[in-house]
């Protein structure tokens, strides 16, 4: 009558509810992570294959530096290291920016492996028809390249979206964050974490779904 | 000018190009006036593409300038300091400046009519409804009409060629350029795209054109020049190139090249 799965069905409303909540806040963190680690991949590719040295030094440096250092290890240098200087961020806003620097520095390499898997004759014909290079980039180059991009691309946004569990060590309220809560509050750890898994499921699927049909969608009008 | 004629379209002054220790272009001076048709011929490695090329300054000359128009292009004189271009003035200037490829460069992810009508709508800001419709005005020009709406993968060299030509002319440049635009397709297709280039010549486009067709070069042009090792060896009507060259070096790539086609012909 008092059994683990006993208690685990009559407190289920509870449990479900408080781990939506970090369901929720796993979704916020992803999201915004993948967005900022997009605009910085960009940012770095585009430096990366610049025409000038000092450019693409910069480039060098921020992919080799972010990539080195372990994403948790960042976490906490941004949540409690930047305190210290006196930049407090809230634990969600801290997570997502050391999840989009460090996942930028990994998509500065894609974006930049798929920019130059493009013919350069490409951004040739681009630059004599009069765009810019950043013209020739958005609407010739890359929507070629995202048929290289988009499967690292995807993977990037599962893994991100797994590795957020790492955030609760930076007291970010996501997922696993909740579930270490109410594994506290109830010593429920098998039934919760099963539970965590199967959101996690939830989450990754569609996504992975979702990839494979971008995917397919890109491969049309493949190069001659 | 004291002589009263137009200034020269293209002006080329003592252009200079070195990729590391090799230099590919010593020191070429050159005008075109518009309207005016040049074939530029010689053996591979004497410079022409690289020439052409920086005409438009997708290759950035080591020394000396170019004017379009009488305007300086790719980078200003100021105070005896070259100044490199901004990007977008840069490519304003390239906008009038068409040029057709050896290997086409159409682009795969979109249909013939968007690669014709992309430079208008990106680059001169035109309405898209309006841009394709001068788009599909084109590729009827070029006798593609009905390939509208296919994809460069599935049109054959000759048509793909053919759209790069449009989508070069969308832009209404004053200037064509064409490198080696026939050297990539079969043989059988090689004249649909001359007769396309000769249509242009028949409009009046100016055109600077390097080419390995010799009759074309021969028939379509008011002047013929003659590259070697990166000079300029010999220039004058086509007819006198090509019949009566007065340098050696002319006279042994003109006997080289005769000697391929009739070697062509034989094993053909």
């Amino acid at each position: 009558m008092n059994g683990p799965w006993a208690r685990t069905v009559a407190q289920f409303p509870y449990l479900i509810d408080t781990l939506l909540l970090g369901v929720e806040m796993t979704v916020i963190v992803t999201l915004g992570g993948f967005a900022l680690a997009v605009i910085l991949g960009l940012g770095g590719a585009v430096l990366r294959t610049a025409r000038l040295a000092l450019l693409r030094a910069a480039g060098t440096l921020y992919v080799d530096v972010f990539r080195a250092v372990p994403v948790l290890t960042q976490l906490f240098i941004i949540y409690f290291g930047l305190a210290q200087l006196g930049v407090k961020l809230a634990p969600v806003p801290a997570a997502i920016v050391g999840f989009g620097i460090n996942g930028g520095a990994y998509l500065t390499e894609v974006f930049r492996a798929g920019i130059e898997a493009i013919h350069r004759g490409q951004n040739e014909a681009a630059l004599a028809i009069g765009m810019t290079r950043m013209q020739s980039l958005r609407i010739i180059v890359l929507p070629q390249a995202m048929r290289v991009i988009l499967p690292p691309l995807g993977n990037f946004g599962i893994g991100l979206l797994k590795d957020t569990s790492v955030a609760s060590s930076v007291a970010a309220p996501e997922l696993t964050f909740r579930a270490h809560m109410l594994v506290d509050q109830t010593y429920l750890s098998t039934q919760i974490y099963l539970m965590v898994a199967a959101l996690y499921l939830a989450m990754s699927l569609p996504l992975a779904h979702l990839v494979r049909r971008l995917e397919r969608r890109s491969a049309r009008g493949r190069p001659a | 000018m004291s002589d009263g004629a137009a200034p020269p379209l293209v002006q080329i002054v003592d252009l200079h190009k070195r990729f590391g220790s090799l230099e590919v272009l010593k020191g070429i001076t050159l005008d075109i006036a518009t309207g005016e048709k040049v074939s530029i011929i010689g053996p591979s490695g004497s410079g022409k593409t690289t020439l052409l090329r920086c005409i438009n300054w997708l290759e950035r000359p080591s020394s000396g300038h170019i004017l379009i128009d009488g305007q300086p292009i790719g980078e200003r004189l100021a105070g005896g300091r070259r100044i490199e271009m901004r990007d977008r003035e840069l490519a304003r200037m390239r906008a009038r400046i068409g040029m057709v490829f050896q290997r086409f460069n159409l682009f795969p992810h979109l249909t013939a009519l968007d690669n014709v009508a992309v430079g208008p709508i990106k680059v001169l800001g035109r309405p898209a409804a309006e841009a394709r419709r001068e788009a599909m005005a084109l590729l009827d020009k070029v006798g593609l009409g009905h390939k509208r709406d296919v994809y460069p993968e599935m049109l054959s060299g000759g048509q793909q060629q053919r759209i790069a030509i449009a989508r070069a002319l969308a832009m209404r440049p004053v200037l064509m350029l064409f490198d080696e635009a026939t050297s990539a397709l079969d043989p059988e297709l090689v004249g649909e795209v001359l007769t396309v280039m000769r249509q242009l010549a028949a409009e009046g486009m100016t055109m600077i054109i390097v080419s390995h067709e010799m009759q074309f070069a021969e028939d379509v042009s008011d002047r013929t020049i003659f590259m070697d090792h990166g000079e300029i060896v010999e220039q004058g009507p086509p007819h006198t190139i090509f019949r009566e060259p007065s340098h050696p070096r002319t006279r042994a790539f003109l006997r080289a090249v005769i000697e391929r086609q009739v070697f062509q012909a034989a094993s053909a």
